[in-house]
Parts: structure tokens; sequence; C-alpha cells
């Protein structure tokens, strides 16, 4: 690897792995895990965060050592993505939080200067947005409303880095590709660019089954502020995943896998694994690749 | 004796869109939450699980204490308490 000018240029190219020990159920499919806690950020997000942000340095919105900050609403791992891509520009950054995110969310952004401003609880992600949609409306001078929900540039990213990857990794060899709904940004963008390569290959989007739940930076879209960002026709096939389900396969591909893997990675991975046990008993074979968005260590408690 | 219990947002269907209910009654936690279960089927299943247990991922706080410090559904209440109900960050509301 050649010297980097800047660590944003080491976002994407994460590790892409067998999972050998869900294959072992479904013989005839290939399972890979997109393992994108490798991101310099340790989340996806970095790769929605770079595009939005290099788009707004781009147009001179942002500037270097400039007095307007880029704000987004986030219930975390975007948050920490903006965080560190600003300090490493020298960028300012607010980001509105859910005061129950995780604490370590919070310390990490906090950590790279962000400010943060909290909104209740209760609300949940939808109460983060809307705060955030005040606060620059109230404050234009201040505040540049990134809106990853509504922001081109975050299934443009995915577009532009996964699906590229994936498609090149893979060697064409991809049918399936599996990811959860949170901003929609992955699936949009990535699902895009890999029909753009081959449009027979099938976007699968996993959805948690209940308003009431527990996969962080997943959202039940029938119950939510549907991103502007989604369109239905950006799947093929959605999958409702529990949170007992997502956990119970988080917990093991830590134990059979030795992959860290957070909530929402184990209900991408639960879902690759039932569309391969769909492959594999009807004889059609396949190579399906989820995308694993975290790792369990951001939701760990703080140390006492 | 009432205490106030909070509703997070993707509750709230449940419990007739109420973002705050009062009990009268609730000794315990898991007494309020089988009284939230009598006002408002559906609900009580969504806080525990088979066994009858919290489940892993819900939190109850009795006024900003996690109830699994001081004795999860056997936590005494007293008159006046603040019962919250903490899902995870990432479900939506209208």
């Amino acid at each position: 690897m050649p010297i980097l000018t800047a660590l944003s240029e080491a976002v994407g190219h994460t590790p892409l792995v067998r999972l050998r020990s869900l294959e072992a159920e479904a013989p005839g499919v290939q399972i890979l895990a997109k393992v994108d806690w490798f991101n310099p950020g340790g989340s996806v997000k970095d790769r929605a965060a770079l595009g939005i942000v290099q788009e707004l340095v781009a147009r001179g919105i942002l500037t270097r050592g400039g007095t307007r900050a880029l704000l987004d609403s986030t219930s975390g791992n975007t948050g920490v993505a903006y965080a560190w891509i600003g300090a490493s520009l020298g960028l300012k950054v607010a980001l509105v939080m859910p005061e129950n995110v995780s604490a370590a969310r919070k310390q990490l952004a906090a950590r790279f200067g962000a400010e943060i401003i909290f909104s209740d609880a209760q609300e949940q992600s939808d109460g983060a947005i809307r705060l955030a949609r005040k606060l620059s409306k109230e404050q234009p001078d201040r505040y540049v409303y990134a809106d990853q929900y509504s922001n081109l540039n975050n299934p443009g990213a995915h577009e532009k880095t996964t699906a590229e990857e994936l498609w090149a990794e893979t060697g064409g060899a991809l049918t399936h590709f599996v990811a959860g709904l949170g901003t929609t940004g992955t699936v949009m963008g990535t699902g895009r660019g890999l029909k753009g390569k081959n449009p027979g290959i099938t976007i699968i989007a996993v959805e948690p089954d209940d308003p009431f739940h527990a996969l962080e930076g997943l959202k039940h879209l029938p119950s939510s502020i549907v991103p502007p960002i989604y369109r239905e026709s950006g799947h093929d096939r959605k999958l409702l995943v529990s949170t007992d389900d997502g956990w119970d396969m988080a917990d093991r591909l830590i134990r059979d896998e030795g992959l860290l893997a957070g909530h929402s990675a184990g209900a991408a991975a639960m879902g690759a694994l039932r569309i391969a046990k769909e492959l594999s008993s009807s004889g059609t074979g396949g190579c399906v690749a989820c995308l694993l968005p975290d790792r369990a260590d951001r939701y760990l408690p703080p140390p006492p | 004796m009432a205490i106030t219990v909070k509703i997070p947002a993707p509750l709230r269907p449940l419990a007739q869109n109420q973002s705050e209910v009062a009990l009268e009654a609730a000794n315990t936690v898991g007494a309020a939450v089988d009284e939230l279960g009598k006002r408002f089927p559906g609900l009580k299943d969504r806080l525990l699980d088979d066994k009858g247990g919290l489940r892993r991922y819900v939190n109850l706080f009795r006024n900003d204490e996690d109830v699994r410090a001081s004795g999860g559904l056997t936590t005494a209440l007293k008159d006046g308490d603040r019962l919250a109900i903490v899902p995870a960050i990432a479900g939506g509301s209208r």
C-alpha cells in the first residue's frame, strides 16, 4: 500500500471473507461477508460520510478552518465518521444524537472535536432528524445540514465503492447481495451499482420485524420517517429479521468465525443464511454476499 | 400510589398513542408491566420474553436508574416514581 496523504484515502477496500460455518448449512452456496468495520472510523458509514463531505468541500460550502459546521442527525456511526473525517480535513462537525445512543459512540465523536447535541431518547432517531432540521433552518450561518437520509452522495458512495469492490472481488460471480435498511444508502447504492454490472444480481434488504427492536442502525420503515433516498424498486426482496435472530447470529459470528459482529451485522448475516439455504435446497447454488456494518465493541459499556 | 410510565414512540400505537401512562397500585416493576399488559393488550409481550423475564434488548429505567442493577422486575416502586421504557435507538417513529 502506498503512503497516504490523508486517512480518508483508506476508506473502502474492506475484506471480503467466506462465512464457512454458515456455508456448512447451505451446501453448494458461497456465503461472503464484506467486513466494513475495517474502515478507519470502524463502520460502513465512512463510505457515505466521505462521499457527502467531499461533495460539500468541492462545492465550497465547507472549507478548512471555516465557521460553518456540517450538521447531521445520526444514531452514532455516521457521527463518528463525520467527526474523524472532519478532524482529518480541518472541517467543523455538529451532530444530533438521541441521548440513549451508546456511550462509546458519544465519546468517540466528541474526542474528534465534534459538537454533540442531544435529542429526546423516547423519540428515537426520528426525533434527532426533526431537531437537526430545526437547527439548520434556524441557524443557516452556523450549520450546513448534510442530511444523510436524503443526500444522494450517500447511495452514490456505495454505488462507486461498495458495488465496484464486490463485483471485482468476486470476479463477477456474485448472485445475491444482502444488507440492512437504515438510511437505506447501502442497499440503494450498492444495489444500483451491482445491477449496472449484472441486472441478474438479486438485491435483498433486511428490515427489523417490529417497530420496537434493538438492531441498532436499522430502521423499521413502515413505522418510520421513510428516507427520501429510499425506493422500493431498489431491492428485489425484503427479509424481516427479529432482534433475537440478529443478536444470536452476531454471537455465532463471534464464536464460530472470529468476527466481532455488531447486531445489525448479525441481522444481515441471518438474511444471507436464509437466502443461501433457499438456493441450496432448490439446487441452484449461488454466491451470496452480505455487508457487516460495524463491530460489537461499539456497543460494549464503557470501562468502570 | 401512582407511578408514571414513559412509552417510547414505537410502542405508542399499542398504548392508544399515549407517551405517558399513569399507573395505580404497582408496587414493583413487574407489577407495573403486568398492569400495562392488562390495560394495553400486546404491550407486555414486547417487554417480556417467553419465560417472563425482561427481554434482553429492553431497558427499563426507574428514575434514570437501570432496573437491571436494582433487582430487575422485583425492583420496588413507590409513589411518584417514573418508569421509562427505553428501546434501542434505531427504530423509527413518525
